[in-house]
């Protein structure tokens, strides 16, 4: 094997507790090549990084097959600390820095040079003397490279976020034999002047000699600077191929096509034509990494709206702002009432009702049982399944009628569980995705927002919980509005699909428009806005 | 061992069931040593009555999501001025005792508002913020004895003629008036029927909230306050709600103690009376996210139990008193035990 690569990824695969995740993945990094990374949430982008960084979650869940070849030799990368020291330098999505620390001690932490003293010559190395001198003027040298002129001793805290990246970055860069610069999703909290900074410095490493490994959600900036750009879907690398010889719609198109051909559920011709039901506009909503910057949307009475686009566009942001769950302002009208932002009941009153894509977070009591689950939030909301104590004028929960309509849902939506009575937590997946449906249905909604709902059900689960979506719209006329991470899904079942993009309304689809314009749209570009 | 049996052995618990089993043992010890068993038993009961209250008003503090409620010391002194109020006006017999309720009430609810929006301010850190506001409470209180305005010769120091004393006999007109009504004797046993149908009465009313839509709100708020916010329930609210109703409690729960202990002890000796209450909770099998009633019943029943058992027992095989030390040593192992172990489990 010749020094031709710094880095091989070969035929890797990856399972989490029978769910596979990475498919015979195989990705090789030249020296002073930048290498993107690109594929849709979920298609196997984080967990080849962990595996890669000797990630401990890797190990604890059974390890991988696989071989990593650094520098033309096998590398058994089993820590963090393995990685470093064979040259892999990673700059997290999350900073790993100390805030009260300067900029010097944050890029020399655990690495700093030191001179020997009193102390250090009876009880050894650990007792030395930091050299802060030699500290400093390694830090100075690091930022240089990447073109930073801040004092390398001012702490960290009150930093911008942008400073904080390139001072990781810098960290990196210092270890002296790194060969490998691994970047996950390195400009999504920049700016775009900074973006554009980081850009101009990745390619200067690169120049030097580092291969580097880019990983990103935006296509603009893999055409920009990479060499190459490798495709993951599902787990697999669909194509690796240079990034001169490829357009930014081939390379959406390839992230979110399926091989399999979809299937044909959404009829078309179906008439949604009696009104609009719910309006929004100018929704702005603080949820954090998934900010709403001024979307305007109308959903029509019965129909089934699907709202995409990637990870922190927003998406989330419009169901968990309209909620009430998150700081929203803008104007919501619900048939020509308008309902107030920031306040849950006044929502729930409406006839909105989510199902959060925070399930075992927002959407279920874990402890509890599957009855209490399906019929705590409506009473709570709508004051049912109470009675009164005799002659008293107070109201106590009805067991017997809880416990009908539990025994009731679980046979309607099919629910594999011991009773109604069993706790909520000993559910799989897709069964506890029921009982909130359960829980949605009991509310009896106008208008059900459902988010994410197939995230962490199995396959077969999936398109049980899709279609009983699909037939409460039909069967009981309840509009919906999908909330979904997987286009594939949204195309299955949806009227139409408004795709998400900073925080706005990029375009709405018709769910047969051309792969290619979905992932324009993703991507900021094309799409009319035809709200 | 059969399936049912072993499904109730798991919901009672091997904490409870190893308590249960060292209470039996110690009965047979106390019979053999010709120990007074019925009388061991009327205090029991007494105890149980006395305390019981007090250990019921961490239910509604650790279901709306506050844990186990350290600060009940804030309660407790509720409680004190209003015996002391009913004792300044000698207001007698069952009219002073509600009159000393009614006050109780409505100070420890006040004085639980205000400790709730504290509360609310220190998520995550509930119990330990708690422990120490009840420390500075109960500390700060010292002065109010001293400069509070009674003037009921019998309650202030004799000398100086200002300030009040460290421990005040109740009257005799409204001293274990709960105790004696209805009381009646059998097989040499005291039972004291109005002490505990009190402490049954407060536990009905609890339970009966509970299972309100006002209450099962608070439990949800208090469970998973995400569940909560979503279904349109004002978590903060919810906490503070149970928070007063906690120290509400703690303060009712004070003046039935005081009827029946038959002393208002001032100054220092609320400092650490949450303890044992917490103690008596956790017992019961409740955790810091989750306590019931019946949480409270069993763990009062087997804490005071064991207290007013196991000492003159070990009194008798082993010479000398060490009832303070040994309640002290339970009732903070327990919590301990309690605080340290994984949730829900024991």
């Amino acid at each position: 094997m010749d020094n031709k690569w710094v880095l091989q990824i070969k035929n890797v695969s990856k399972e989490y507790e029978g769910n596979s995740v990475l498919r015979g993945v195989s990705l090789s990094v030249k020296p002073g090549e930048i290498h993107a990374l690109v594929g849709e949430n979920g298609a196997g982008k984080s967990t080849l990084m962990n595996i890669l960084f000797g990630m401990p979650v890797i190990h604890e869940t059974g390890g991988f097959t696989g071989e990593v070849w650094l520098k033309g030799k096998k590398a058994e990368i089993e820590s963090p600390k393995h990685a470093m020291e064979a040259g892999i330098g990673m700059v997290h999505q999350e900073f790993m820095l100390l805030p009260g620390f300067s900029v010097a001690e944050n890029v020399k932490l655990n690495r700093e040079p030191t001179k020997s003293n009193w102390f250090s010559k009876v009880s050894g190395r650990r007792l030395e003397t930091l050299d802060l001198h030699k500290m400093g003027a390694d830090t100075r040298r690091a930022l240089d490279r990447i073109e930073m002129d801040i004092d390398e001793w001012l702490p960290l805290v009150g930093m911008p976020v942008g400073h904080r990246q390139f001072i990781e970055i810098a960290r990196e860069i210092d270890k002296m034999d790194l060969s490998v610069l691994v970047l996950d999703e390195p400009t999504a909290v920049l700016t775009e002047t900074e973006a554009s900074t980081l850009l101009s410095v990745l390619k200067k490493l690169a120049d030097s000699g580092i291969g580097v490994l880019f990983i990103s959600h935006r296509l603009e900036e893999v055409c920009e600077i990479a060499d190459t750009v490798t495709v993951l879907r599902d787990g697999e690398a669909i194509a690796t191929m240079p990034t001169t010889e490829t357009k930014l719609e081939t390379i959406a198109e390839m992230m979110v096509g399926r091989k399999i051909n979809r299937p044909k559920a959404a009829e078309s011709g179906r008439t949604t034509d009696a009104g609009n039901v719910l309006e929004i506009r100018d929704l702005c909503v603080e949820m954090p990494g998934e900010y709403v910057n001024g979307a305007n949307l109308t959903v029509r009475r019965g129909e089934i709206l699907g709202l995409g686009g990637l990870a922190g566009h927003g998406k989330l942001g419009i169901a968990n702002g309209i909620m009430g769950l998150y700081p929203s302002s803008g104007t919501l009208i619900c048939d020509g009432e308008e309902i107030p932002l920031n306040n849950a009941q006044a929502a729930l009153d409406a006839g909105l009702v989510f199902l959060s894509e925070d399930r075992r977070g927002v959407g279920l009591l874990l402890d509890e049982s599957i009855e209490d689950n399906i019929a705590l939030a409506t009473m709570i909301s709508k004051k049912k399944f109470l009675k009164r104590i005799g002659p008293l004028p107070v109201s106590i929960l009805d067991r017997k009628s809880i416990r009908e309509h539990a025994v009731d849902m679980i046979s309607l939506l099919e629910i594999k569980c011991t009773g109604p009575q069993q706790s909520v937590s000993r559910l799989s997946g897709g069964n506890q995705q029921k009982v909130c449906v359960a829980k949605a249905i009991t509310m009896e909604p106008r208008v059900l927002l459902v988010s994410e709902p197939t995230r962490g059900i199995d396959v077969g689960a999936k398109e049980r919980v899709l279609s009983m979506i699909r037939r409460l719209n039909r069967e009981k006329g309840i509009t919906v509005v999908v909330i979904s991470s997987e286009l594939q899904e949204l195309r299955s079942m949806c009227d139409r699909i408004a795709i998400m993009y900073k925080g706005r309304i990029c375009g709405i689809l018709d769910p047969d428009a051309p792969d290619a314009e979905f992932g324009l749209c993703m991507a900021g570009e094309g799409g009319s806005p035809s709200v | 061992m059969s399936s049912s049996f072993k499904q109730m052995m798991d919901k009672f618990g091997l904490p409870r069931l190893t308590i249960v089993l060292f209470l039996v043992a110690l009965m047979i010890v106390a019979t053999v040593n010709r120990l007074p068993t019925s009388m061991l038993l009327s205090n029991s009961l007494v105890r149980i009555g006395m305390n019981g209250v007090m250990v019921l008003a961490m239910v509604p503090s650790v279901q709306s999501g506050a844990g186990l409620n350290f600060g009940l010391s804030i309660g407790i002194i509720a409680g004190l001025i209003g015996m002391l109020v009913v004792m300044e006006f000698n207001l007698a017999g069952l009219l002073g005792l509600i009159v000393a309720l009614l006050i109780a009430c409505v100070l420890g609810a006040a004085a639980g508002y205000l400790y709730g929006q504290v509360l609310n301010r220190v998520r995550g850190q509930e119990m330990m913020i708690g422990t120490y506001t009840g420390f500075s409470i109960v500390s700060g209180m010292c002065m109010f004895w001293l400069l509070a305005p009674f003037r009921n010769p019998e309650m202030i120091w004799v000398v100086g003629g200002k300030g009040l004393r460290m421990t005040l006999a109740v009257d005799d007109s409204l001293a274990k008036i709960l105790d004696n009504l209805w009381r009646f004797e059998i097989l040499g046993v005291e039972i004291p029927v109005g002490l505990l149908l009190a402490f049954a009465f407060a536990c009905l009313l609890l339970e009966v909230f509970f299972r309100s839509r006002f209450g099962v709100s608070m439990k949800v708020a208090g469970a998973n306050p995400a569940f909560a916010t979503s279904c349109g329930v004002n978590v903060d609210k919810m906490r503070v709600l149970g928070t007063v109703l906690s120290t509400a409690l703690g303060a009712m729960g004070m003046v039935i103690y005081c009827q029946s202990f038959g002393y208002v002890q001032l100054y220092m000796a609320p400092l650490m009376m949450s303890f044992p209450a917490v103690a008596a909770v956790l017992i019961g099998g409740a955790s810091a996210r989750k306590a019931t009633v019946w949480n409270a019943v069993l763990g009062t029943v087997l804490f005071q139990t064991l207290l007013t058992i196991a000492l003159p027992v070990t009194r008798s095989v082993i010479q000398g008193d060490i009832s303070e030390v040994a309640k002290t040593i339970i009732s903070n192992c327990m919590i301990l035990y309690a605080l340290t172990r994984k949730e829900g489990d024991g």
